[in-house]
């Protein structure tokens, strides 16, 4: 084929038209986290939101409360994770209708999203989804999933812009990742131990004001939900605005 | 016998303008147990009398939680309010998820007005056999409707369906005033469960196993109780049996008073001994009473 | 002028050799049919035509503001002059369109609909649209119709007031996302007159501290910052204020036909790069 040489717009050579194609997703930005503790779960997340450069609020919280002792967050796309949480929320209102309204476990919410998730596998919910709460034994669980459903249950995770951040910290202080008691010369791991509400929500703050410093799409403000078995409370703390 | 031509489908009119299919549909809820609500102010009480089909069987599901603020009770075919409740419930979804709001009752309840009309004018259609109460309160306040398989649908401030309802109209009527300007809910609930217990035949009386009792109002959700639940409004009636005589059921009460302790006596002693036996009566009785109330 | 495209500096034929004239032709090939082209998958509305540029609103103590103004391009020509982007929907209610105009009198239309269904039909008084039920709605069919890959071109806010009588402010767009600030700009407002309006209203919270005066300014000097600088923008702009008077009653104050007045040019002598001089 005959071509110009060097030419920038050697790739505009097409035997079919040009597609230009509608984008149906958008970054919204955000981050979120996710911890479980002995007897507790939190989930975290900044109520920044954004499109490009600009931030279009500074508080649109998308951590939430959906019942059941149960709190969930889709973050990335903003429009696909309300439309996800909404679903989800109606989906519990027929199993309470249809279950003489007992409580939907967590490990059954679980498996329940990913279904969810996976319906759209071929036009996806374009979010990382964490839910957290309290398991059969009342022991802190988390879920993370991807866009199409995978999911796991976890100690631990973080999702959004700023997870490559966070997460390597959670290995290391959740996790004890490359963490070796003194004096054994990196032989002896560091034991794993449950951290207290009090240290979580210290990683959690720490977390969140480091990936604000490093990350644009993170800051304005943070909104943890924490879940005991008394129920779900929210703690609120600025972030940085700039 | 007499035959009707009339009642094969429920599109054809009679001669003198009656839809027999529609019409038998109304009977079919005299023929379901009774259901009573009431309104104050502020809030909406329904309660309803339960009926299981043999000793060893559970109690047939008289109210339905439609949502946060509605709620229904029913007589009649009991799979038909199924699918009348499902469909308000999805009603109420949507509003809830194309709104952000909670859904009027009033629209709710002309939503199922419009499916219950469209059977009366289908060809092959059969009306639903159940007649509805809907309570719910909304920005609008507190509100309480009948819905009958007619399509129509009308608002009250107390209104009874059932077998034997007109025992539970004619208190609502007496004590009207009193319900619509009861300050607590617990008044309305009595109020509810004595206009219930007039329904009630001689041989049985209020128990916890058969008496639903529900209630929705300004920053109330719709809450049901059932079983060892209702025992706390049983007791607060002066007595769960309907000891009325009938017959001068009429405005010298007063007269009655002792007359009336002592039939409670004997109706309980008879209980007592006839518990087995009253509860296989009930098919008999109630079809006799019913022709007593509805005439 | 030579208005030969090829004429316009092509980089030299013995540097880059000869330009290939399929890139021209690329595309519709010459034995296409209308056949072939109806073989191609179905395609919606993919790029806005007719346009409306930024909406600007916010909250104060008492309601909330909203302008818009009237203009409507085709590319960057000027096309209609007297268009109309500012809905009053319901009593208390109002939505302002960005983007594509068909699509936002689609949207009209739709409100029109929405306001006979809900306001007329089976309703008997009492309940009524407020602002926070239309933006759900209206956020339902933008994601809907982004779901369906056939989107509603525009950017748009509403406002009114909560149940509860405090100011009510929201945005959606064409791919259904949405989010609430005490400050909202669509286009270039975001980055023209959000700046403006945040400096009187630093914080959601901030805006109690506002009073009527204040941000009807502040929304005059963002109207005119914009005709300044927002090439498909223009001076004539409708503006609504939705407020509560003294007894708490709902006022509807639509102007239409406000002129973006005390312009200073003076600026664009110091503008170097383009413009007329070019130094």
């Amino acid at each position: 084929m005959q071509t110009t040489v060097a030419s920038e717009y050697s790739n505009e050579i097409h035997s079919v038209p040009i597609e230009h194609r509608f984008n149906p997703y958008s970054d919204n930005g955000g981050t979120v986290l996710g911890i479980a503790g002995e007897d507790f779960a939190v989930l975290a997340g900044d109520t920044r939101q954004v499109e490009g450069y600009s931030i279009q609020s500074r508080y649109e919280p998308k951590i939430f409360d959906v019942g059941d002792n149960i709190v969930m967050t889709a973050n990335g796309f903003a429009a696909d994770g309300v439309a996800l949480i909404d679903k989800f929320r109606q989906q519990l209102k027929w199993y309470k209708f249809d279950n003489f309204g007992g409580k939907l476990e967590i490990k059954s919410a679980a498996r329940y999203i990913q279904h969810l998730l996976y319906g759209k596998r071929f036009f996806p919910y374009y979010v990382s989804t964490l839910i957290a709460g309290l398991d059969e034994e009342g022991k802190g669980a988390v879920y993370s999933y991807d866009p199409v459903g995978s999911y796991e249950r976890e100690q631990c995770r973080a999702g959004g812009a700023a997870a490559s951040l966070i997460m390597p910290f959670l290995d290391n202080q959740v996790n004890f990742k490359n963490q070796f008691i003194p004096g054994t010369d990196g032989k002896e791991k560091k034991p794993l131990k449950y951290l207290t509400l009090e240290e979580v929500i210290e990683l959690v703050r720490d977390a969140f004001s480091s990936a604000t410093e490093r990350h644009i799409y993170v800051g304005d403000g943070l909104e943890i939900k924490i879940v005991t078995k008394d129920g779900v409370r929210t703690e609120y703390y600025p972030l940085k605005r700039d | 016998m007499f035959r009707n031509n009339y009642d094969n489908d429920s599109v054809t009119y009679s001669p003198t303008g009656r839809l027999f299919q529609v019409e038998y549909a109304l009977e079919a809820i005299k023929q379901g147990s009774a259901a009573v609500g009431l309104t104050s102010k502020n809030h909406v009480v329904l309660v309803a009398l339960k009926r299981n089909a043999e000793e060893l069987g559970s109690f047939q599901k008289k109210l339905i939680k439609i949502d946060d603020h509605i709620g229904i009770a029913l007589a009649g075919l009991a799979p038909d309010a199924r699918v009348l409740s499902n469909y308000l419930r999805r009603q109420a979804m949507s509003s809830k998820m194309i709104f952000d709001k909670p859904i009027q009752t009033y629209k709710a309840v002309l939503s199922i007005a419009d499916k219950a009309q469209e059977n009366t004018q289908t060809y092959g259609a059969r009306p639903y056999g159940v007649g509805l109460l809907i309570g719910g309160y909304d920005e609008t306040g507190a509100h309480l409707f009948e819905f009958q398989p007619s399509g129509s649908v009308l608002e009250y401030y107390g209104a009874a369906i059932g077998a034997r309802s007109q025992a539970a109209r004619t208190y609502l009527e007496r004590n009207l005033d009193e319900i619509r300007n009861s300050e607590s809910t617990e008044a309305l609930i009595v109020h509810g469960l004595n206009a219930l217990r007039d329904t009630l035949s001689q041989d049985i009386e209020l128990t916890n196993k058969n008496t639903s009792v529900s209630i929705v109002g300004k920053d109330q959700e719709f809450v049901v109780y059932d079983d060892e639940d209702v025992q706390q409004w049983l007791d607060k009636l002066d007595s769960v049996s309907n000891a009325r005589n009938r017959d001068d059921d009429d405005d010298n009460n007063n007269n009655n008073n002792n007359d009336e302790e002592v039939k409670d006596e004997e109706v309980k002693e008879e209980n007592a001994e006839t518990t087995e036996s009253a509860a296989d009566a009930p098919d008999t009785t109630e079809g006799d009473d019913r022709m007593e109330t509805d005439e | 002028m030579n208005h030969d495209p090829f004429q316009w500096g092509r980089p030299s034929n013995e540097t880059y050799g000869a330009y290939n004239h399929q890139i021209a032709n690329a595309g519709v090939p010459d034995n296409t049919t209308h056949a072939s082209l109806d073989a191609f998958p179905k395609m919606h509305t993919q790029q806005p035509i007719i346009t409306g540029t930024s909406v600007i609103a916010s909250k104060f103590n008492n309601g909330i503001i909203m302008a818009a103004d009237n203009v409507g391009s085709y590319g960057s020509l000027l096309r209609f002059s007297n268009i109309e982007r500012l809905i009053k929907v319901g009593s208390e209610t109002v939505v302002g369109l960005s983007g594509d105009v068909s699509d936002m009198q689609q949207i009209e239309r739709i409100l029109d609909e929405l306001e006979t269904s809900e306001e007329v039909y089976d309703n008997d008084g009492g309940d009524y649209l407020r602002a926070a039920n239309v933006h759900e709605y209206l956020s339902r069919v933008m994601y809907n119709r982004r779901s369906k890959m056939n989107p509603l071109w525009n950017s748009i806010i509403v406002g009114g007031f909560y149940r509860d009588r405090t100011p009510f402010l929201k945005y959606v767009d064409l791919v259904g996302v949405t989010y609430s600030s005490s400050t909202i700009a669509t286009g270039f407002g975001s980055h023209l007159a959000i700046p403006l309006l945040r400096n009187l209203i630093p914080e959601d919270k901030d805006y109690v501290k506002v009073d009527e005066q204040q941000i009807t300014k502040v929304v005059e000097d963002s109207m005119r910052v914009l005709f300044y600088r927002d090439a498909r923008s223009g001076d004539k702009y409708s503006q609504v204020i939705i407020k509560l008077d003294e007894e708490g009653k709902v006022v509807f104050e639509f102007t239409k036909e406000v002129k973006v007045e005390n312009q200073s040019w003076r600026f664009a002598k110091d503008i170097r790069g383009y413009g007329s001089s070019q130094q």
